[in-house]
């Protein structure tokens, strides 16, 4: 497969959230407003390209029988480095992303392309997948907080700027979409225009 | 006691780990059609969540943090989680054949199983001491497979259901795990 097939597969045809389904804790715990969404995207992707480029590079080097072990830590000391830099540089982006920051480590998407893509193919590929799959990650995040926050709170911030407010829902917004509950029912609302639309297949 | 039975039904029901703190979804989806299966599942993450917990929190309040490490958490907690997960697997393959049989394929899956992980940050996070650390992992643990097997047992009842082409599978697994959270918030008012 080309370069631009690889990092095209990962946005729609295999989009990790909403095709694969992994990845989903993140995914749903976060995406109440799009500042988390983006934060969170550009921490998964930050992990997610060097975990790929530095799996791709050791990769004939690593015994196959640590190698799960081996890509763990590598991960792990990662995310650890995503943390420590959010924290000081962003106390706010810390705090409501909270726990789900420390949690990347065990983020199916990281580990998964590691193990499936990157200890199999060169180093240019594994790039274009993780770039690909980054970015299909943030694409299914934002479409989420989009309507959770649009629905849930009435407006849509971004940066502390708002960029739209509904006049009914801002007095009376819809509080359920910004609940745990709301995640579920976008997700499967969404799912399912996606599945009508022919985007993805029915089971 | 009672603030240690709050604490248990707080991270059991209220705060429950599926439906209100996103932990553990990925088997919360993908094992939960059938009931047999979801509840093995629970069984095994209960057993790793407490072992997981005591292990992990022995280790940040004597090592990582009297020496001034405790940023290294992370790469220690899953290290820690992978590693429980391989001795059970052997030491219940030697001493309990049909527990293994049940729970066998399961345990590899728990060592990426964020709910894992996640109880184990929430300990050292909230400050607790180690009966609170005990007490908040077999609540997670048991919270967790409380919903794990009402979710099967919806699920195989929904396989034979008349549901929208569209939404059959993962969209109405999506809308019963919303239902479920609605009815979970009336544990809000217990504590």
């Amino acid at each position: 497969m080309s370069v631009i097939e690889n990092l095209k597969k990962g946005i729609m045809k295999s989009n990790p959230v909403l095709v694969l389904l992994l990845g989903l804790c993140p995914a749903l715990a976060v995406s109440t407003s799009l500042d988390n969404a983006i934060g969170m995207t550009a921490a998964v992707m930050f992990v997610l390209i060097n975990a790929n480029l530095i799996v791709s590079i050791i990769r004939k080097w690593t015994p196959d029988r640590v190698r799960i072990p081996v890509f763990i830590v590598i991960i792990a000391s990662l995310v650890t480095i995503v943390d420590l830099t959010i924290q000081a540089f962003s106390p706010d982006l810390s705090k409501s992303l909270g726990i789900f920051l420390p949690l990347i480590v065990v983020n199916c998407i990281i580990l998964g392309r590691a193990e499936a893509f990157a200890s199999k193919n060169s180093i240019t590929d594994s790039l274009a997948d993780a770039l690909g799959m980054g970015l299909g990650f943030g694409l299914a995040l934002l479409i989420i907080s989009f309507f959770r926050q649009l629905l849930g709170t009435g407006t849509l911030e971004l940066f502390g700027q708002t960029l739209l407010e509904v006049p009914g829902l801002l007095d009376n917004p819809m509080a359920i979409f910004i609940l745990p509950m709301g995640a579920f029912l976008v997700m499967a609302c969404l799912l399912a225009f996606l599945r009508y639309m022919g985007v993805i297949a029915n089971e | 006691m009672n603030e240690l039975m709050a604490l248990f039904l707080s991270m059991a029901l209220i705060n429950n780990f599926i439906l209100s703190k996103f932990l553990g979804l990925c088997p919360f989806f993908g094992v939960s059609k059938k009931l047999k299966s979801a509840v093995s599942m629970g069984m095994a993450v209960l057993l790793v969540m407490v072992a997981a917990s005591v292990v992990s929190w022995l280790l940040y309040s004597y090592l990582l943090e009297p020496f001034g490490v405790a940023y290294m958490a992370t790469v220690i907690f899953i290290l820690v989680i992978a590693s429980l997960v391989q001795i059970m697997e052997l030491a219940i393959r030697r001493t309990n054949i049909q527990l293994y049989n049940a729970l066998g394929i399961y345990l590899p899956l728990i060592t990426t199983n964020c709910a894992v992980l996640g109880v184990t940050f929430i300990n050292v996070r909230e400050g607790f001491t180690l009966v609170e650390t005990l007490v908040s992992a077999v609540g997670a643990g048991v919270g967790f497979t409380l919903v794990l097997a009402m979710m099967s047992g919806i699920r195989e009842r929904l396989e034979i259901a008349d549901v929208p082409v569209s939404f059959k599978g993962m969209p109405v697994a999506f809308l019963v795990a919303m239902l479920l959270g609605i009815s979970f918030l009336a544990f809000g008012g217990m504590v």
